[in-house]
């Protein structure tokens, strides 16, 4: 048997995962039928009845805002670069404290049911509501999207199933919970998901730990002899290199947190301000302790696991946490931990359907067709049949981009998020001047800069839409690359024998032994088809080249073979040069936009406000103040 | 007691404004700190990565940066209890306070 390929149940139908699996399905399932009996009203529907305590709805935040992505991606990033996956976790964090000091009790004491009650609250309804709406939906679907297909590469990577299988069950479920439970079930599918994920983690990291005494001074000492790049895997690397690209790109997150929508609603669902800044500090305490169980988890697998295990089953790392898993606890451990996962993605989308359904009938529906006239059940039967329909879109558009590079998709929701959604609310809320042009115009701005600037981007012009000249150019570099290498050591190894004929001839015989010695040894060691092929034509260019160096050889003196061996390298580099000059180039140099267009969403919404006033708007911004400060005539 | 203020005359209340006030300095001295505490930390790994990749003590291979990011993350959750902290104290007495004037 190999040795070379690891023993692993990733990838197989684990029937312990299977059995943990269902038993989340149908306890959640129960849920959801009790929930059905309790979801009555809008109220119920959109914010459970506001009922929700400020504890559950910490609890429920996080579980909207953990995903699997970053559950199983940053373990992952952390365990394939090291340090550069803590920067990254960071990120993910800042923008809580964001939505508690801007947001949160504003939220809670001016809206019902969506972000654009806040931003409408003073200003024409029906455009700012659509606006509103259209930044909402764009949002909720580019999430949707990454995580739909996220979920079906793993649930193919974890158990095996079939992508557009995993893709139909997740949905399925998905649309049953928020059809059924509204937000009541929603809420509480975050919750058990979230308790679930939390302590799968922590008993993940006490496990690792236990390797290493728990310490980490001894953790991090493992980990930067275990792999490649030695000590540099705790230090900075190459995730972060033009201060403006890190600047931008944090800007993103940060305020792109405090405008998704689905994170938004969550404020309504709770009975006052008190319990809305609570469950801020629980969720920001939950996700900070999340974050750091992941990194050490990333850390841990590299150790224990290895990263050439790792990336042998998926090149970007994914299964690393899994992976840990089924090293330390075994099969059982392992399907948990799966299982912990699929909940995972199951709540996430939930969550983010019932975002998307809000935003269609409570906005676009009522706001805008209706003109705010209808009645509660007729807005519940709309945001039923526009949960089937983002369900059904977010199958069909998850099928649609399977085996798609849709990495770009995660910054392009956080760049709308922060740009169209983050500044009109800031905005509506602080700036007595705001007006529904200032409102309309930001938003629309945010919106479409944010789209634009990222099509154009590196993110998406290079690594998607000019893919197949990059890895063309990049093809070539690796060939030219490899062609210099050889011919300097073939140069360097053979340069004595210039001109003697015989000395040539028999070392030419000598590099075609070796070279059927070499094949016949990679082909008896490696097992992966892929990697043999691979290494087998790496060895012929290399001993092809030898030969040809050796060929020249013949005519030439010693001096001249030297000078040949100092003019390879300038002639490599120029090459090599015209060769990059190919390569195709963004047309907007930052890997993300949040810079210039939040930048341009504040601006365009600050001139157009002044430059047409609202002395209406202004007015009101009194009344409103009351209502924000003291809560009272909030929703109740 | 005088009598209970409309909501009009509660706009113009001294105490009210003052309310308000307060609410957003400490919202926003919070929102510069969690700025400061996140990019400060994003600065360091753009402009100074050798700061970052020194070792905690000799017999250590653990780096300066790792501690460092923990702490950021760390602090960021520290603000929202400070912020708790302050809102239950003396934000929410003051509200009661002016709602009482409002008879309510």
């Amino acid at each position: 048997m190999p040795t070379t390929v690891p023993q692993t149940m990733i990838g197989q139908a684990n029937p312990t995962a299977i059995m943990f699996f269902i038993a989340f399905v149908i306890s959640t399932l129960v849920i959801t039928y009790w929930a059905a009996k309790r979801t009555k009203t809008t109220k119920d529907f959109y914010a459970a009845g506001r009922s929700v305590t400020g504890f559950q709805n910490g609890l429920a935040l996080a579980g909207d805002y953990m995903s699997a992505a970053s559950f199983l991606g940053i373990a992952g990033l952390v365990s394939t670069k090291g340090y550069d996956g803590l920067i990254y976790s960071v990120g993910w964090l800042v923008g809580w404290p964001i939505v508690m000091f801007l947001l949160s009790e504003p939220l809670r004491n001016l809206g019902k049911y969506t972000f654009a009650d806040v931003v409408s609250y003073r200003l024409s309804q029906r455009p700012i509501r659509a606006a509103a709406a259209a930044g909402s939906l764009v949002v909720v679907l580019t999430y949707l999207i990454a995580q739909m297909v996220g979920a079906g590469t793993l649930i193919k990577l974890m158990f095996g199933l079939p992508f557009e299988i995993a893709i139909v069950v997740t949905g399925a479920l998905m649309i049953s919970y928020v059809i059924f439970g509204g937000m009541i079930a929603t809420t509480w599918v975050q919750i058990i998901k979230a308790g679930l994920l939390l302590s799968g983690a922590t008993i993940l990291v006490l496990m690792t730990l236990n390797k290493f005494g728990f310490s980490y001074g001894e953790l991090f000492k493992q980990a930067s002899s275990a792999t490649p790049l030695g000590q540099k895997f705790l230090e900075p690397g190459g995730l972060v290199t033009s201060p403006m690209d890190a600047f931008s790109l944090g800007l993103a997150l940060m305020f792109g947190t405090a405008g998704l929508p689905h994170i938004l609603m969550r404020f309504f669902t709770v009975p006052d301000v008190k319990a809305a800044r609570k469950s801020v500090f629980y969720a920001t305490g939950f996700i900070g302790y999340f974050y750091i169980l992941t990194v050490t988890i990333g850390f841990g697998a590299a150790v224990l696991v290895g990263q050439k295990v790792i990336m042998g089953i998926d090149a970007g790392g994914n299964m690393a946490g899994p992976l840990l898993a089924e090293a330390l606890g075994g099969n059982l451990f392992l399907g948990f931990l799966s299982a912990v996962a699929f909940a995972t993605i199951l709540a996430v989308v939930s969550g983010l359907t019932l975002a998307g359904a809000s935003a269609f009938s409570h906005d676009l529906y009522v706001g805008v067709i209706r003109h705010g006239q209808a009645s509660e059940k007729d807005e519940v039967r709309v945001a039923k049949i526009a949960t089937v329909g983002l369900g059904v879109t977010a199958i069909a558009l998850g099928i649609l981009f399977k085996g798609q590079n849709v990495a770009f998709l995660v910054g392009l929701t956080f760049s709308i998020a922060a740009s169209a959604n983050f500044p009109a609310l800031l905005m509506s809320i602080l700036w007595k001047k705001f007006t529904t042009a200032g409102a309309v115009l930001s938003i629309y701005t945010g919106l479409s800069i944010a789209t634009v600037l990222l099509i154009l981007s590196p993110t998406v012009w290079v690594d998607v839409v000019h893919k197949s000249e990059k890895d063309a150019v990049e093809a070539k570099m690796k060939t030219l690359d490899a062609n210099y290498k050889n011919m300097t050591e073939a140069l360097t190894k053979y340069k004595a024998a210039a001109g003697n004929k015989s000395e040539i001839d028999q070392a030419i015989a000598a590099e075609q032994t070796a070279i059927e010695a070499k094949k016949k040894e990679i082909t008896e060691k490696v097992t992966d088809e892929k990697d043999r092929a691979k290494q087998i034509k790496a060895a012929e260019a290399k001993s092809t080249k030898a030969v040809e160096v050796l060929q020249g050889l013949a005519g030439m003196d010693a001096a001249t073979a030297e000078k040949a061996l100092a003019d390879a390298k300038p002639k490599y580099e120029a090459e090599k040069k015209e060769t990059g000059a190919a390569m195709p180039k963004a047309i907007f140099p930052l890997k993300n936009p949040g810079i210039y267009s939040m930048a341009a969403a504040f601006l365009i919404g600050i001139l157009a406000s002044l430059m047409a006033p609202d002395k209406d708007a202004e007015k009101k911004f009194d009344a409103e103040k009351l209502r924000e400060y003291l809560g009272v005539g909030a929703e109740d | 007691m005088a009598k209970n203020k409309t909501a009009l005359e509660i706009l113009d209340d001294p105490d009210f404004k003052a309310l308000v006030s307060k609410k957003n300095t400490v919202s926003l001295i919070l929102t510069i700190l969690e700025f400061v505490l996140y990019f400060g930390f994003v600065g360091l790994i753009a402009y100074n990565k050798p700061f970052l990749a020194q070792k905690m003590s000799p017999d250590s291979d653990t780096t300066i940066g790792i501690p460092i990011a923990v702490l950021t993350i760390v602090f960021s959750w520290v603000l929202t209890a400070i912020y708790i902290f302050w809102a239950n104290a003396s934000y929410d007495k003051d509200v009661q306070k002016v709602k009482d004037k409002m008879g309510g």
